[in-house]
């Protein structure tokens, strides 16, 4: 259980995805102006991080990995090539599910996530956390923790910068840096905070 | 001819500095923050995101007539991750060190905004030669931006380019006193807001507008 608990203080902390490895970069800039749409795709990416990474690892577990096929009498095969297309292909099709499922069992989310449920097919937050899960070898149960870690730290770090960012637009910023450039710098600054979490040993 | 020959110059050289697809796109800005502490490793980065934008604009190009509207995501996804298994492969097969430093990073071409982007608004709509040039135009407009912060990055954090140093370190025996902040990460978002700052500087029109318009201050007392 400890273990699990460290995982998980370290997927969001220590390792954030949005502002330790940079991931997820373009809609985390792009769509952080208002708190009430950052918590929406914050909230989704959560979703969909917590279950594709589990179904991505069982899928690497059972039937990519080398000698993964032997339960089917094939221990010599190594699929593992095939990864990356096969990642992708579950994360495009969960996501297309989840739509659907929302769309027709609960209305009032999809309406509220609905917009933010195709860009997140393309987030590489999501693939990118789909690769550390087997470039870490996580089990089942890790891989879980995981996913949830780490979509909690990306919605926690869109969130905090919207709310820098609606602060700032009272702000008498030099004219080049207006928008892009100065978020870009603030998200600098929290990345610089959050590494003060790097040495924190669980 | 020569309409043709401008034509081409135009789809090359625009996304360099008119439009370029990180300083003014917000494409494929993940890539751009993480792999360029080090000039080596962000040019193969850069010429594996060139050549995987430039191919899938063509292949995408050529099948653009025969793919259902409905699933054409899916379509240009599979195109895409194809090539960039290729390049993995052919990474680990003649630079496996330099691909071990990128990690997850190739993998991340699939999810790189600029290449799907282009495909999507670009690609879909124009011939395979155009298409073509066209990826490479914006994988050179990224690779620019991607040099210049890796270029001041490496040159000013660790003294070196390429490894070979340029300014002497005081741990050598020199003069300069490396600046160990350009060698961590969120200094590349420093270097990037910059780059931009001063791009749009030169070009006025990509200022952004103001959203809130501050009062003109009326209190004179404090003067």
């Amino acid at each position: 259980m400890e273990h699990y608990i460290s995982l998980l203080v370290r997927a969001v902390f220590v390792e954030n995805m949005a502002l330790s490895f940079f991931l997820g970069m373009c809609t985390f800039l792009a769509i952080s102006k208002k708190i009430q749409t950052a918590i929406g795709l914050g909230v989704a990416v959560t979703v969909v991080l917590a279950i594709t990474i589990p179904v991505n690892n069982l899928l690497y577990r059972y039937v990519l990995a080398d000698g993964a096929l032997s339960w089917a009498g094939m221990p010599n095969v190594d699929l593992s090539f095939l990864g990356l297309i096969s990642y992708i292909g579950v994360i495009a099709a969960i996501v297309q599910i989840l739509e659907m499922f929302l769309d027709k069992y609960v209305p009032s989310l999809y309406n509220a996530l609905g917009v933010f449920l195709p860009l997140i097919a393309v987030n590489c937050a999501i693939m990118g956390a789909a690769l550390f899960m087997v470039e870490r070898d996580y089990n089942f149960g890790e891989s879980v923790v995981y996913g949830i870690g780490a979509g909690l730290g990306w919605a926690l770090a869109i969130t905090a910068l919207a709310g820098i960012r609606e602060k700032l637009k009272y702000s008498d910023v030099p004219g080049g840096l207006r928008g892009l450039g100065i978020t870009f710098i603030t998200a600098g600054l929290m990345a610089l905070g959050f590494m003060s979490f790097s040495g924190v040993q669980l | 001819m020569s309409g043709m020959n401008a034509e081409v110059k135009e789809v090359l050289a625009k996304p360099i500095f008119r439009n370029n697809p990180i300083a003014l796109q917000i494409l494929g800005i993940c890539s751009a923050l993480a792999v360029t502490s080090n000039l080596k490793v962000t040019i193969v980065m850069c010429l594996a995101l060139t050549s995987v934008t430039a191919f899938s604009n063509l292949f995408v190009s050529m099948i653009r007539n025969y793919i259902p509207n409905s699933i054409r995501m899916i379509a240009q996804m599979v195109v895409i991750a194809s090539l960039v298994i290729v390049v993995d492969q052919i990474l680990r097969a003649y630079a496996y060190e330099i691909s071990k430093q990128l990690s997850v990073f190739v993998g991340l071409i699939i999810t790189n905004c600029i290449v799907m982007g282009r495909a999507e608004a670009y690609a879909m709509k124009n011939p395979p030669m155009m298409s073509f040039l066209d990826g490479i135009g914006n994988g050179l407009g990224y690779s620019a931006m991607l040099l210049s912060v890796g270029f001041i990055r490496e040159l000013f954090g660790s003294g070196s380019l390429f490894g070979f140093e340029i300014l002497p370190l005081v741990t050598n025996g020199g003069w300069y006193q490396s600046n160990g902040l350009l060698l961590l990460p969120p200094s590349a978002f420093f270097v990037i807001g910059m780059l931009i700052w001063a791009l749009r500087t030169w070009k006025k029109d990509q200022v952004e507008a103001a959203e809130f318009k501050l009062a003109p201050n009326s209190k004179k007392e404090a003067i």
